[in-house]
C-alpha cells in the first residue's frame, strides 16, 4: 500500500513536469494542461486514500466545493479580467500555505524554521497578490503609490519580522507566531503599493513563484518530496519569468519595488514640438495601398477591448487589399507575461501571424505601415539613443523604421513611464487621436467602402 | 527523511523548473503562469497531511481552510489555462 501511494506521487510529479514542458508549443499545450490536471488529481486521490483523515465526507466536500468555485469563476470571468484572476488565485495559494504553517505550529511541529519560512512567503504572496489584484481590477489606482518614509517603514518592518522570526525559532510560542503573521501581511501590502501598472508583469511573475517557494517550505517541514519538487519548479519558474520580463524592460528588482518609473517627469519640458495628426479615413487610404502592415498592440488595446475590431481590420486588409499583416508583441506589453498573445488569440487571430520582438524587429524596415495601438514606451527610440532616459537600454520595437507609423492614442500624453516619445514628432508619424476601438472601427468603415 | 536528501531534491528540482520554463514559448507565458499557479496548489497535499495529524479544532479548521483555498487555486488555475489554450488556433500548416 505505501509503495502504491509513492508510485502515484512519483507519477503525479512526472505528469506535472511534463505538463510545463508541453507548453513549449501551442500544438502540445492543451495536452500539457490535461497532463497537469491528471497529475494533480492522482496526487490528491493518493493522499486522501493513504492519510488517516478525521472526517472523510467533510474533507471531500471541502475539496470539491473549492474546486467547483475555482472552475466556475474561471469560466465566468471576462477574458480582459484574466490578469487579476491569475493574481487572485495566486494569493489564495499563498494563504493556503500560510494556513498550513499556522496549523503545523498549533500542532507543536518541531519544524520552526521551515514553518516560519512558509508563513513568511505564503503571507507575502497573499497580501501582495491582494494589492496586485486591487490594482489590476481598478479598485486601487494603478500608478505607484508612494509616501514619505515608505522605504524606512518597510525596512523597519522587515527588520522587526526578522528579529521576531529568530526569537520564534529559538523559543517557539503561538502568540508570537500570530503577531508575525500580522506583520508579514502588512509588509506584503506595503511592498506592492509602489509597483506601477507596467511593472505588473514582473510583480505577478514573482508572486507566482512565491506560492511555489511557500510549498517548498511546507514540504521541508513535512518531509514531503512531492511538495518540494513541485514547489521548487513553480518557484524557479516564476523567477525565470520575472527575469525575462526585467530584461525586456531593462529594469532591476529595486527599480520595480520602489516604483521609480512613472513619477519622473522628462526634464526637457515640451520643446513645443508639434505632432502631426490625421483622420482614420486618411489612415485607411494609406493602408489600402500598403503591401506590408505590422500591428503593434499595447495595454491601450486591452483597456479599450479593441482586439476583435483589430482582427476585422487585419482580415479586411489581408483579404480585400491583399496586404501582408503581422502582429508584433513586446514581451512586457500588457499587464502579465503573454497578455497580448492571449487577447489576440481570443479575437481569433492565427497565432502564426503573431511574432515576438526578436523575430520581427528586422521586418519593420520593409513594412509600409506600423499600426501602433495603445502602446507607447515599448516603441520609444529614446531607449536606444538617450542615455539619460529612464527607459535607456530597454529593447524596443523599431516601428520608426516603417514607411508610415500610425499611433492610436487617447492624447499626446506620455506613456506609463511618464516619458515623452520623440517618435510622435517624427516626419513619418501620424497620430490618430481617440479610443483604440473607435478609431479602428472608423478605419474599418473606410476600408469597407 | 534526512534534511540533506530533501535539500538535494530541492536543488535538483530548481534546475528542472529552470529548464522547463525556459523552454516555454513566450506566446504561452500567460497559460504557463496559470498552470504553474494550478500546480502550486499541490500545497493541498500538505494541508491534508496537516489535517491528518491535527490536535485541536482550530488546528483542523486551518487545515480545512487551506484545503479549500488550495482547491480553488488548483481547479481555477487549470480552468483558466484551459480557457486560454482553447483560443490559440492556427489554420496554417507548419
Amino acid at each position: 500500500m505505501p509503495a502504491l501511494v509513492n508510485i502515484s506521487y512519483l507519477t503525479a510529479c512526472a505528469l506535472m513536469i511534463a505538463s510545463i514542458r508541453s507548453l513549449a508549443s501551442p500544438q502540445t499545450a492543451r495536452l500539457g494542461n490535461f497532463l497537469g490536471m491528471t497529475g494533480m488529481a492522482l496526487a490528491v486521490i493518493a493522499a486522501v486514500i493513504s492519510l488517516k483523515l478525521p472526517n472523510y465526507p467533510l474533507t471531500l466536500t471541502v475539496i470539491l466545493s473549492g474546486a467547483a468555485i475555482g472552475v466556475y469563476t474561471a469560466f465566468r470571468i471576462k477574458i480582459t479580467a484574466l490578469p487579476q484572476m491569475v493574481a487572485a488565485l495566486n494569493g489564495l495559494g499563498g494563504l493556503a500555505a500560510a494556513c498550513v504553517a499556522l496549523s503545523e505550529v498549533l500542532a507543536f511541529s518541531p519544524q520552526n524554521f521551515n514553518n516560519t519560512i512558509s508563513l513568511f512567503v505564503g503571507g507575502l504572496t497573499f497580501s501582495g497578490s491582494l494589492v496586485a489584484f486591487a490594482k489590476l481590477q481598478g479598485f486601487m489606482p494603478a500608478h505607484p503609490l508612494r509616501f514619505t518614509g515608505q522605504y524606512g517603514l518597510n525596512a523597519a518592518l522587515a527588520l522587526t519580522i526578522l528579529t521576531l522570526s529568530i526569537i520564534f525559532i529559538l523559543q517557539p510560542n503561538i502568540p508570537l507566531f500570530l503577531i508575525l503573521s500580522l506583520l508579514i501581511l502588512i509588509l506584503g501590502l506595503l511592498l506592492l503599493l509602489p509597483v506601477g501598472g507596467a511593472d505588473m508583469p514582473v510583480a505577478v511573475s514573482l508572486l507566482n513563484g512565491c506560492s511555489g517557494w511557500a510549498a517548498v517550505g511546507i514540504g521541508l517541514s513535512l518531509s514531503d518530496s512531492l511538495l518540494i519538487i513541485i514547489g521548487s519548479i513553480v518557484g524557479s519558474g516564476g523567477l525565470i519569468l520575472a527575469a525575462i520580463m526585467m530584461k525586456a524592460m531593462n529594469r532591476s528588482l529595486l527599480n520595480i519595488f520602489t516604483g521609480s518609473l512613472g513619477v519622473q517627469n522628462s526634464g526637457t519640458a515640451a520643446e513645443a514640438q508639434t505632432a502631426r495628426s490625421g483622420a482614420p479615413e486618411d489612415a485607411a487610404f494609406i493602408m489600402e495601398n500598403a503591401n506590408k502592415i505590422i500591428i503593434v498592440p499595447g495595454f491601450g488595446m486591452a483597456a479599450a477591448q479593441a482586439q476583435h475590431t483589430l482582427k476585422t481590420m487585419a482580415f479586411l486588409l489581408h483579404n480585400k487589399y491583399h496586404a501582408e499583416v503581422k502582429f508584433a508583441i513586446h514581451p512586457v506589453a500588457g499587464r502579465m507575461p503573454g497578455h497580448m498573445n492571449v487577447l489576440l488569440a481570443e479575437a481569433g487571430i492565427d497565432y502564426k501571424d503573431v511574432y515576438e520582438l526578436t523575430d520581427i524587429n528586422s521586418e519593420f524596415s520593409s513594412a509600409d505601415v506600423a499600426y501602433v495601438i495603445g502602446a507607447n514606451d515599448i516603441t520609444n527610440p529614446a531607449a536606444k539613443t538617450d542615455t539619460s532616459s529612464p527607459l535607456y537600454g530597454m529593447p524596443i520595437l523599431d516601428v520608426a523604421e516603417a514607411k508610415t507609423v500610425f499611433f492610436v492614442k487617447r492624447s499626446l500624453g506620455s506613456g506609463y513611464a511618464g516619458i515623452d516619445n520623440p517618435l510622435f514628432y517624427a516626419p513619418n508619424t501620424i497620430m490618430l487621436y481617440g479610443d483604440a476601438k473607435e478609431v479602428t472601427e472608423k478605419i474599418i468603415k473606410a476600408l469597407e467602402s | 527523511m534526512d534534511i540533506w536528501i530533501l535539500l538535494t531534491i530541492f536543488l535538483l528540482a530548481c534546475f528542472v523548473g529552470y529548464f522547463a520554463v525556459l523552454g516555454v514559448t513566450p506566446a504561452l507565458h500567460s497559460p504557463l503562469m496559470s498552470v504553474a499557479n494550478a500546480i502550486s496548489g499541490i500545497i493541498i497535499i500538505g494541508a491534508l497531511t496537516s489535517l491528518a495529524d491535527s490536535l485541536s479544532i482550530i488546528d483542523s479548521f486551518l487545515s480545512y481552510l487551506a484545503c479549500f483555498l488550495a482547491a480553488i487555486n488548483t481547479a481555477g488555475g487549470f480552468a483558466v489555462s484551459a480557457r486560454m489554450l482553447t483560443m490559440f488556433k492556427s489554420e496554417k500548416k507548419q
